[in-house]
């Protein structure tokens, strides 16, 4: 009984998905599927040539880049996008000392309040504090940015795919549409407000070029700040916002992962120990 | 882990008879250090499980709190946060200083003089945690009219702990004297607490 | 526990004599994983899967409950606290990511384990029991399982939230406000994120009672195996410890190498980049899909989009729970009087050629866009998924002529070559 109603249940959902199937395919075969622009022309993310330092099981962070990332941050990045999940006292990790980072920290304004009058006001931000956001709140921020919202770049590396490559490729990606897709897809030249990268997903981003000529930052170490050079040292140091741990990450696994092998070959012959007593009587039969 | 942590305690059993003396031995060797290794590895895993409770990373970095005591006038006291736990700062008065000073030290129940509870050169300021060392209420007497206790100092209403002018305790269950913090002076009117 | 020959727990001194009369516990333990269970001596490592599901569902436990030491259930703040436990709590990271990649492997075991039993008919009597109470263990989980995906209130788990109770929405009369029961708001809100916590908290639990059902329930029979002939003699059994726990042991190391490869190296890889992306209600990611071990029923799901009779959402949403209920009805489906894969050609066949690939591509389009050709493809592989579990397990089960079984476990290992015994080409045993 079971089996014979099973059987009419089961032809029952084979009849429906197949019926399903055949107008997908009839619709699949009869109409053609449009090619989207986004389709076309999106490229896939991709670092710099010569990688980065945090890359690979051994990788580690190089300091003077994550340095030279967060003053590109604060120069160029910070006018329009927060970083929240980013407290001034982590950046004591990237090699500042306590003064220095106590320093820096006052070098920003955070929003406070009088501690006479209780009015609203902007004071010096102490190493405790986590970056300020740019703008009073969300409606200020799309007044402000023809509607798009700055994202949050504190976990960037982490919310895209290809995370570091994608925020250089993004960086250094902004070029002119080309003409094949214009003639292709008339419908997706970037509107006004708008500039075309082919590594955004919608190939048409409300971000400006925000960097756009060699030596817009001064590197106080000397590095000569191409804008190839600021676009990997900034996705260096997003790498380092999105998830410090990153390292010690690595670091601790490598040990973990021995520990493991080795325990796990004393297992096996353990295991090979106690079942040698079972095994030999195969030969005795 | 747990599963293989059984082997070892009766490795006896299944050797026995099987194989000479020698097997035995490096049949228990095997066996014990494969269970080692799995209580090695258990051990390393309570590090993580035990740390995580401790303080974390941001609640570190509040424990020191900097405090401006240019306003604070002779008498006055501030009652501030340290660690979210309230600290007193108090200018003391001429008066106050020399009721501190009369009593006799080896009468107290923790003995200590206002000297040794002051910095040198700031003897008038008096900074203790607001922390009553019986049970951990907030004594009074930090504000203006309330009740400073039988000794003029601070007054625990929890469980009736008196403490005098140099914040040293004098009547009541409390065991010692209010905390002085570890504190310092970086300009005459700047207080690092922490 | 029932064979005549396992061996009697004697206490071996006087403080476990004491608890042995008060409390038997050393004795309930020595007779369910010690030596006083007897266990068929031929288990292939197929068999370990059932002890690493124990040791994940402990893992999960354990950090969770560490997570929610940190935690707060509250959308203002539910995100940045999972940000704090990454970046501010002492090993916070490393919690994070083990309880995250830990429910991942919990499922890739867990299918294994019912791959497993599966193939060697492992829920044909007397077992159907242990196989009922593991089908409601595997809802328990995938219920923990999405209600955890929403807790750190990114966009996959605020999406997923809608999507998931969107599902009741098909029920006819009853689904609207049921489903605004279920979140006690009109859309995903502190309400159901409160209440997913919960339950999140509480369901593991659930499913460690259950657990504890399921192994009582296998000590009732007994272990099955890879030949699916009953135990005998004492000649077919050795001692679960310290013969399994042994072999457990060693595939537990093995698990772990993979498992920590993962937790640190790969940490996101089995994730998605959105749910790093704060729950935004009015804007919607441009691919959203479930976490990757609800695949296969989420390309059940998307498989129907022709409106016949019922509306095509009903349909998906029927079958995609039929598609799990159906395993409530194996041992009644499959009438086969021989349990193993290894000695049913037509079954073996159907097993590995049908329902392996089809599962595979359920696994594949689930996770790809709803765009052609994977919706085509999916449609193809659910109806066969129905039809192998509805159609063809019922027919071939009783048209089906097994391979002679050997008369033991002991003659199958003993008694001719091992690999005709356990490999893949298995010719009739008996010499």
């Amino acid at each position: 009984m079971i089996r014979l109603v099973g059987i009419l249940v089961g032809l029952g959902f084979t009849f429906v998905v197949l019926l399903a199937f055949v107008t997908g395919a009839y619709t699949a075969a009869t109409e053609e599927v449009a090619e989207t622009a986004e389709h076309a022309f999106h490229e896939e993310a991709h670092g710099p040539e010569a990688g980065y330092s945090f890359d690979g099981v051994f990788g580690t962070w190089n300091y003077a880049q994550l340095q030279r990332g967060y003053q590109v941050y604060k120069e160029v990045c910070s006018a329009c996008h927060s970083l929240k999940f980013v407290a001034f006292r982590d950046l004591a990790q990237l090699g500042y000392s306590e003064a220095q980072v106590k320093a820096e920290a006052a070098t920003w304004q955070v929003p406070g309040i009088n501690p006479d009058t209780g009015e609203n006001e902007m004071r010096q931000a102490l190493p405790t504090d986590y970056f300020p956001s740019p703008y009073p709140n969300a409606v200020a921020a799309a007044a402000a940015n023809n509607n798009a919202i700055p994202p949050d770049l504190s976990l960037m590396t982490k919310a895209r795919h290809h995370g570091s490559n994608y925020v250089y490729s993004l960086l250094t990606g902004y070029q002119q549409p080309p003409e094949r897709m214009l003639e292709d897809f008339p419908d997706a030249a970037p509107g006004t407000g708008l500039y075309y990268n082919p590594y955004f997903a919608n190939l048409n981003l409300a971000m400006a070029p925000p960097l756009t000529s060699d030596g817009q930052v001064t590197y106080a170490d000397g590095t000569d700040a191409t804008i190839s050079q600021m676009s990997q040292d900034v996705a260096a140091f997003l790498t380092w916002t999105a998830e410090p741990a990153l390292i010690k990450r690595k670091q601790t696994g490598l040990p973990v992962l021995g520990f493991l092998l080795f325990a796990t070959i004393l297992a096996w012959f353990a295991k090979k120990q106690v079942w040698a007593d079972v095994k030999p009587k195969r030969r005795k039969d | 882990m747990a599963s293989t942590t059984g082997i070892a305690d009766t490795t006896p059993d299944v050797t026995e008879g099987v194989e000479g003396e020698d097997g035995v031995r490096r049949r228990d060797f095997i066996n014990i250090a494969a269970v080692s290794a799995a209580g090695v590895g258990g051990l390393a895993v309570l590090l993580p499980l035990v740390s995580q409770m401790a303080p974390s990373k941001d609640v570190l970095a509040e424990s020191t709190t900097e405090l401006d005591i240019s306003s604070l006038d002779v008498g006055q006291s501030i009652k501030a946060v340290f660690r979210k736990q309230p600290i007193f700062v108090r200018r003391l008065t001429p008066a106050e200083i020399e009721a501190a000073n009369a009593v006799n030290t080896s009468s107290l129940r923790d003995p200590q003089t206002l000297e040794e509870r002051t910095k040198p050169g700031h003897e008038s300021v008096l900074v203790v945690m607001g922390v009553c060392t019986h049970l951990g209420c907030v004594p009074l007497g930090a504000q203006e009219g309330e009740n400073k206790g039988e000794f003029g100092g601070y007054f625990c209403p929890c469980h009736g702990s008196h403490y005098d002018t140099a914040a040293r305790i004098r009547k009541g269950p409390a065991p010692s004297n209010l905390v002085v913090p570890d504190y310092e002076f970086t300009s005459d009117t700047t207080l690092v607490i922490g | 526990m029932s064979f005549p020959w396992a061996k009697e727990y004697t206490p071996q001194n006087g403080v476990m004599k004491f608890f042995d009369e008060k409390l038997p516990l050393p004795r309930f333990i020595y007779n369910a994983v010690g030596a006083g269970y007897p266990v068929p001596r031929n288990l292939s490592y197929f068999w370990n899967f059932g002890v690493l599901a124990g040791f994940f569902l402990v893992l999960q436990i354990v950090t969770g409950v560490v997570l929610a030491m940190h935690y707060a259930a509250n959308t203002q703040v539910a995100f940045a606290t999972v940000e704090h436990i990454a970046r501010d709590v002492n090993w916070g990271w490393l919690m994070r990511y083990t309880h995250a990649n830990g429910a991942s492997f919990f499922f890739v075991v867990i299918y294994i384990h019912i791959f497993r039993g599966l193939f060697y008919a492992s829920y044909k009597p007397p077992r159907e029991m242990i196989w009922l109470i593991g089908v409601v263990i595997f809802l328990l989980m995938m219920a923990t399982a999405f209600m955890g995906y929403v807790l750190p209130w990114g966009q996959m788990s605020f999406w997923g939230a809608q999507v998931i109770t969107g599902l009741f929405e098909a029920i006819p009369l009853v689904g609207p406000p049921l489903k605004t029961w279920l979140l006690g708001g009109f859309a995903p809100d502190n309400a159901a994120l409160n209440r997913f916590f919960s339950l999140h908290f509480l369901l593991p639990f659930v499913i460690a009672g259950a657990v504890i059902l399921h192994i009582w329930a296998l000590h009732i029979p007994g272990s099955s195996n890879p030949t699916g002939v009953e135990v005998k003699t004492e000649s077919d059994t050795v001692p679960f410890h310290p013969y399994y726990t042994a072999k457990d042991g060693f595939g537990l190391g093995v698990a772990l190498i993979v498992f920590m490869t993962f937790v640190f190296f790969l940490p996101n890889t089995l994730g998605h980049p959105d749910n790093y992306i704060e729950a935004n209600p009015l804007s919607t990611p441009a691919h959203i899909v479930p976490e990757w071990y609800f695949y296969p029923f989420y390309a059940i799901l998307r498989a129907f989009t022709f409106d016949f009779i019922l509306p095509a959402k009903l349909w998906g949403v029927l079958a995609m729970f039929s598609a799990i209920l159906v395993w409530f009805f194996l041992p009644w489906l499959d009438k086969g009087p021989v349990r193993s894969g290894h000695y049913r050609p037509l079954f073996r066949k159907f097993f590995w050629f049908g329902l392996i690939p089809v599962m595979a591509v359920l696994f594949y389009c689930g996770g790809a866009p709803a765009e052609e050709p994977y919706v085509m493809i999916s449609q193809i592989a659910t109806a066969y998924y129905f039809l192998h579990f509805l159609v063809i397990l019922p027919i071939i089960s009783s048209i089906e002529r097994p391979d002679p079984l050997p008369f033991s476990i002991t003659e199958a290992v003993l008694g001719s070559d091992k690999k005709a015994v356990l490999g893949e080409n298995a010719e009739p045993v008996a010499t």
